[in-house]
């Protein structure tokens, strides 16, 4: 029993098939890596995982339960989190309140008794509020912790998707990009966290163009071109293979060594 | 039966004309500038309560027509100016709320410098009906007719075919871009609030000798062009056309069939039902949103 | 910017403080009146503030539901013998469970379309107030019952501009709680980034539903206690005007404010008052009035002065 199975899914654009007959699975404690060109269709796949785009065909599984076609927010509540390459922060809200607003699904859906503000509430708020502050401090976020998140730089938004995603105490977190228009050092730090979330029992999926950050870190990697699966095996597997490197050469994408943004 | 059926369809495409032309009015400001212009049925009230007291003034009705279509044609460029272009970068919402503010001091200003009573202008052939399969039809609602054919026709042809009109089309699309090929933006976005205010001036004359005309007209007309438009799919022009008249044919029947009272409430429940059902509209694409 | 706490109190000791020394300074019983109708208004305008400041949805129907919340006090009393207090009670359930019911489909929508959808809910209110003019007086109106309590007639201004100042304490009392709440920071999400939201588990839907009925409610009672201060309600309670005016004491006061909601609700209730002699140039003042804050004061008033000191302080 896979943690995430993935099999055969597809979408389309008019015309363009943007995602076409993807299948894979993770499990537990697992970096899985998906790389390729730009607009190989990495986000659109995240999109389908997650629910943010409605699956034309295939079927996601998660721990053997059915999961196709659930709303975001139904597999937030399977134990799904993830981050977003072009930031969906939510800026008008202090980083406190940004990762509070993570650990959501861990709350009770209570709108009578917040409205009255009864003590319940003043404990959940407390508890949220000592989760939310630990996993800022994980990410040095602390000392930018009442501010609000719009004031804050690239970097520090980028961390703090990842510290929103991680209130959930996720099964499975996706990340798109993480590291992208970071510099070495932070890189090297968000490096360093996804493994330690993933040693912590989550599985991972991970998009990034960071050739360096993914084969160092991946468990498996997976190439996705023009939305089909080119290759799927080892880091050192896919590194060696012709023909991911004929399929970056050909599209005049920058080598594997290549970083960038 | 059948008489009875062709008066009502008669009365509703009559009345549809109108909200054709208001929801037109709509989609050309729409399609040019993003702005929603609920001063839109404003245009329509200028062109009707212009036309009415140049003519009491003694003013020859065709000299009266186009002076009423100078008026609104000013005015629509003069709310342009002064209260959408200042607020440019605002939100839709926002942007709304200026032109019902908009409205607001039209109607204010029309309350002040004409009246408040109701006004009619005589029926440019006559006011006596014609019998047609035994419906008696107002050689007015003809008038109406094919006055807003005429118009659609015009402005179709105006975006098709003059450097005008492809600007304002290339304005939309891009108005980062028009400007870098040395498209004057502004004056594109004035001809666009003048057009669309001219066409609402027209509409409100050619309807005056049946509906009467009122400073007050205007909110009603704009909310049910506004209904048309989103009946049609937002942003198409013959969607507006198509959804002024299928708006206009409905409210008639009901209100002859089943009941007068809610007459007015039937666009606000047909566009409430199409915006839950197809937010997109009868003739508008579906698109999806991108993360 | 300061957490919520740390305003919490800031902001309600503010406005009692506000409400008090102004209740000890009013010379008659006009300007009670005045500040009764002040306070009405920043009832419904903190809770469209919920909806429209904090989580980013518009509604320009929400004098509709002040027209239910004003009519279920006139109509309820009259006809059914229901006591007045009831009757407040039922029209705020009543508009609770509608905009619940409507909610869910028409928060689906955005922007324009969300406006427009909302507009016409309002209008649909306001014609049917208009329309059953057996029961309702149509377009004239119709007497409202005057509220007892223990046995005595509430009439004085003094007693309303009380009542009302101690009601409007409660609602926002009620309002920082839920946005001090995991419903609250739910709302406030989804107003930037809804997949976010729906991401992190947040049932948008429901949420929303939740936010429109809250503010619902509170358009109703401002209602209620609209039509028994005044004695005497039509439908113009509920009419489009009405919901453009509650929008713009929103914007006025700052999004996302409830301070802000008490300043806007005072600027556009004194304002006309103030211009009564200018009647006939009412539309034309107010449409002027609306453009001006739109264009320069979009940010709002409480906003843009914090801003001022914040920027000062540091
Ligand atoms: N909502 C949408 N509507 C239309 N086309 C879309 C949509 N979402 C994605 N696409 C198309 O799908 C293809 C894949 O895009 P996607 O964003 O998934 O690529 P990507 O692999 O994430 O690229 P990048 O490395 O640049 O992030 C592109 O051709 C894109 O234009
Ligand atoms: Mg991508």
């Amino acid at each position: 029993m896979s943690l995430l199975a993935v099999k055969g899914l597809g979408i389309g654009f008019g015309g363009i098939r943007a995602v076409d007959n993807v299948t894979f699975s993770t499990e537990p404690g697992k970096i899985f890596s998906i790389i390729g060109p730009n607009g190989a269709g990495k986000t659109t796949l995240f999109n389908l995982i997650s629910g943010v785009y409605r699956t034309e065909s295939g079927s996601v599984t998660i721990l053997d339960e059915e999961v196709t076609r659930l709303s975001p927010e139904a597999l937030a509540a399977r134990g799904m989190a993830r981050t977003f390459q072009n930031l969906q922060v939510f800026f008008r809200m202090s980083a406190l309140d940004n990762v509070m607003v993570g650990a959501h699904v861990h709350e009770a859906p209570r709108g009578l008794s917040h409205l009255l503000g009864l003590p319940s509430t003043a404990r959940e708020n407390r508890q949220t509020r000592d989760e939310a502050m630990a996993l800022l401090t994980r990410l040095r976020l602390a000392d930018v912790a009442e501010r609000t998140a719009g004031n804050l730089s690239y970097g520090q938004l980028k961390r703090l998707e990842i510290a929103r995603a991680l209130a959930s105490r996720p099964k499975i977190l996706l990340l798109d990009e993480p590291a992208a228009g970071c510099n070495p050092t932070e890189t090297a730090e968000i490096d360093e966290i996804i493994v330690e979330v993933a040693r912590s029992g989550v599985g991972i999926l991970l998009v990034e163009h960071d050739m360096k950050l993914v084969m160092g870190v991946s468990d498996r990697v997976l190439v996705l071109t023009q939305g089909r699966v080119l290759i799927e095996g080892t880091p050192a597997e896919v590194a060696n293979s012709p023909a991911v490197i004929e399929a970056y050469l050909g599209t005049g994408l920058p080598s594997l060594e290549a970083t960038h943004a | 039966m059948l008489a009875q059926f062709l008066q009502f369809t008669m009365s509703g495409l009559t009345v549809g004309a109108v909200y054709a032309v208001v929801g037109l009015g709509f989609t050309i400001i729409y399609n040019a500038s993003g702005v929603l212009n609920f001063a839109q049925g404003e245009f329509v009230m200028i062109g009707g309560m212009v036309t009415v007291f140049a003519v009491a003034a003694g003013v020859p009705l065709p000299l009266a027509i186009l002076l009423a279509i100078a008026v609104a044609a000013i005015v629509g460029i003069g709310l342009h100016r002064l209260a959408i272009e200042p607020a440019r970068d605002a939100s839709p919402v926002v942007l709304i709320i200026i032109t019902i503010g908009g409205a607001l001091v039209l109607r204010g200003i029309a309350q002040l410098v004409f009246d408040k009573q109701l006004h009619k202008l005589p029926g440019f052939s006559g006011d006596t009906p014609v019998n047609f399969l035994g419906a008696s039809i107002l050689p007015q609602a003809l008038w109406v007719l094919g006055g807003t054919a005429i118009m659609v026709a015009l402005v179709s042809l105006f975006f098709a075919k003059t450097m005008i009109g492809k600007a304002v089309l290339a304005t939309a699309a891009n108005r980062l871009a028009a400007q870098l090929v040395g498209v004057n933006t502004s004056v594109i976005l004035a001809i666009s609030f003048a057009l669309s205010a001219a066409i609402g001036a027209i509409a409100g004359i050619l309807v005056t000798p049946i509906t009467f005309t009122h400073y007050e007209v205007g909110t009603m007309l704009a909310l049910k062009g506004f209904a048309a438009l989103v009946l049609g799919g937002l942003g198409n022009p013959m969607g507006a056309i198509l959804g002024g008249l299928l708006l206009g044919l409905c409210e008639q029947l009901s209100a002859g069939y089943i009941s007068s009272t809610y007459k007015d409430a039937f666009a606000f429940i047909v566009m409430i039902g199409v915006l839950l059902v197809r937010p997109s509209g009868l003739l508008g694409s579906k698109l999806a949103e991108r993360v | 910017m300061r957490g919520l706490i740390g305003n919490r109190w800031a902001e309600l000791g503010a406005m009692a403080l506000l409400i008090g020394l102004v209740g000890l300074i009013l010379p008659s019983g006009y300007y009670f009146r005045v500040g009764a109708l002040v306070l009405v208004s920043a009832i419904a305008a903190l809770g469209l503030n919920l909806l429209l400041g904090y989580a980013g949805q518009v509604s320009l129907g929400h004098a509709g539901f002040v027209g239910i919340g004003a009519y279920a006090v006139a109509l309820l009393p009259t006809y059914w013998g229901v006591p007045t207090l009831l009757a407040l009670a039922g029209g705020a359930v009543f508009s609770g469970l509608l905009a619940l019911a409507l909610g869910r489909p028409i928060l689906r929508l955005k922007g324009h379309f969300l406006a427009v959808a909302t507009l016409g809910l309002g209008i649909l209110v306001a014609m049917v107030l208009t329309n059953e003019a057996r029961i309702t007086g149509g377009p004239d109106g119709m007497p409202v019952p005057r509220l007892e309590l223990f046995g005595t007639r509430i009439r004085a201004p003094e007693t309303w501009y009380w009542i009302t100042g101690g009601v409007l304490l409660v609602a926002t009392f009620f309002a920082q709680n839920l946005l001090n709440s995991s419903t609250g920071r739910a709302l406030r999400a989804l107003h930037d980034s809804e997949v976010a939201a729906r991401a992190a588990g947040i049932d948008v839907a429901r949420i929303k539903g939740i936010v429109f009925a809250v503010s619902a409610i509170y358009a109703s009672v401002s209602g209620s206690l609209l039509a028994l201060l005044n004695g005497h309600i039509t439908p113009d309670v509920a009419s489009f005007l009405n919901s453009i005016e509650l929008v713009t004491m929103v914007v006025l006061g700052g999004m996302g404010s409830l301070l802000g909601s008490l300043i806007g609700a005072a600027v556009l209730v004194i304002l006309p008052q103030a211009l009564t002699i200018f009647h006939e140039y009412e539309h034309l003042l107010l449409g002027s009035f609306i453009i001006l804050i739109m264009i320069f004061l979009r940010d709002g008033i409480v906003p843009t002065l914090r801003k001022r000191f914040t920027e000062r302080g540091s």
